[in-house]
């Protein structure tokens, strides 16, 4: 991989990757670097609507997200890994493209040209079509690690997006291509509750209890989330005592090619994940 | 209008009797034109129900929800905690052998809700909503300090999560200073428009 040329992509963190779980950003542009991708953040974006913005006003939501569309320049491709950032630009694109005179009104609105074809692509798409096993004869990779893959939400969507490719076991497959050892359970899709986390605690703890219980008698030594939003509800809102690290897909991945040591994610954490990664000698 | 248990607490097997009598036909209409969806297709599989991962915080469940509004049961529809509940997840729609999509549906209701000044069975959902779309309008992004203790002004509850404010803060996972766009005109504009045409 290192030897083809290197591909610049654009990149959206979104608010969570940029403030609260700056390890998972961190940790995502050093494994995409690595694998050969640059990435280059989108100027001045601005946070995609979250769950509260559809949530109020379907408009807002869709002008919000469309205004990072313009930001995007035209022809490279935009890559984001926070599930629901990337649902809302797809959304935004869509709404662009379906409802008349809309690409036209946020052209003028904004006085910047959108590129109706920018490619918006998912961390997953990403890697769908990369050679992990390649890269693992060059890599400390993960053997040893027993994970169950977290989901959350993001492999189920609205009806009108469900011709789109969809990365069920993505996870598990690249993870243990890298020598990691999946193992079954039947969580990995049971949504962390988003802003029900604030509002409703209770609900939502018994939820994530409930997880994290699964996830230890399933016989994991940690879950693997693939959103940074997920990460949070997991690690705070977890009443148990003992309980299991969370790690972000890709700070796993990024242990997997040698780049965790040194590093001030794994401090970041509410739950240390760093007693279980020197235990399986991934970092020192 | 006579209502009897109508709080189903997760158990979706409790008796509902609703007497339906002079049902506002055109709400039914109204949301499909929001949502795209057409509410007619449910047959009342409860696969949406099945699947609800929050359906216990809820006082209909999904499916109930649609049937109010075929029954033309505007308010009992606009009152529900259900469409405040709902965190538009999407394991219903994908559960759905109609393909119905629930979260926009739920989106529609909510937005008549707030249109129509209809009671909100959960206001602290839209105070939360509410705050961090202030702190967009702010910032260009979401801060989360200053969201959780506006949240908790509003509410007026101190005390919970305390201690997983303390945890977060010691962990670097809260930022005392937000993460701000540069053109914030833009997103002032933005927010002012939108005021202009109704508030959110």
């Amino acid at each position: 991989m290192s030897r083809s040329k290197r591909i610049p992509l654009s990149y959206f963190p979104g608010c969570s990757m940029a403030t609260t779980a700056k390890e998972n950003n961190r940790s995502l542009i050093e494994f995409c670097e690595r694998i050969g991708y640059d990435l280059i953040e989108v100027p001045d974006w601005n946070c995609c609507g979250s769950s509260s913005a559809h949530s109020v006003d379907a408009e807002l939501a869709q002008d919000l997200a469309a205004r990072n569309l313009t930001l995007a320049p035209k022809g490279r491709p935009l890559l984001a890994a926070c599930p629901n950032c990337m649902l809302r630009l797809r959304g935004a694109q869509r709404h662009l493209a379906e409802v008349p005179d809309a690409q036209q009104r946020c052209e003028a609105r904004w006085g910047r040209p959108v590129d109706p074809n920018l490619k918006l692509i998912h961390f997953f798409d990403l890697l769908a079509g990369a050679d992990m096993k390649g890269l693992n004869k060059t890599s400390p990779g993960l053997k040893g690690m027993k994970f169950v893959p977290y989901y959350g939400c993001m492999l189920a969507r609205p009806p009108a997006m469900r011709h789109e490719p969809n990365h069920h076991g993505l996870m598990e497959k690249i993870l243990s291509d890298l020598g990691a050892e999946p193992r079954r359970w039947g969580y990995g899709a049971r949504c962390c509750g988003t802003f029900l986390s604030v509002v409703r605690p209770d609900v939502v703890g018994a939820m994530v209890d409930a997880i994290f219980r699964n996830a230890a008698a399933a016989g994991a030594d940690c879950l693997v989330t693939a959103c940074a939003m997920c990460h949070m509800n997991l690690e705070v809102r977890s009443t148990l005592q003992n309980r299991i690290p969370v790690l972000h897909f890709s700070e796993a991945l990024a242990l997997a090619v040698g780049e965790g040591n040194g590093k001030d994610w794994f401090s970041r954490h509410l739950v240390d994940p760093r007693p279980l990664l020197r235990s399986a000698r991934l970092i020192a | 209008m006579n209502k009897r248990n109508h709080k189903n607490n997760g158990n979706l097997q409790r008796v509902m009797t609703i007497a339906a009598g002079n049902g506002d036909m055109g709400f039914v209409r109204e949301v499909e034109k929001r949502s795209g969806a057409d509410l007619s297709a449910c047959f009342h599989c409860r696969c949406c129900a099945g699947g609800c991962p929050f359906i216990e915080a809820m006082d209909y469940a999904p499916h109930g929800i649609i049937r109010l509004a075929q029954l033309g049961l505007r308010d009992e529809v606009l009152q529900s905690a259900t469409i405040w509940t709902c965190v538009g997840c999407h394991t219903c729609s994908i559960a759905c052998p109609m393909a119905i999509d629930m979260a926009a549906v739920m989106d529609a209701m909510r937005g008549i809700a707030l249109e129509t000044d209809a009671a909100i069975a959960e206001p602290d959902v839209l105070d939360f909503h509410r705050e961090v779309l202030r702190s967009i309008e702010r910032y260009g992004r979401t801060h989360k300090l200053e969201i959780m203790m506006r949240y908790k002004v509003k509410t007026r509850d101190w005390f919970t999560d305390m201690d997983v404010g303390l945890r977060m803060l010691a962990k670097r996972k809260l930022d005392l200073l937000p993460s701000k766009v540069k053109n914030t005109q833009d997103l002032k504009r933005m927010f002012r428009e939108t005021a202009e045409r109704g508030t959110p």
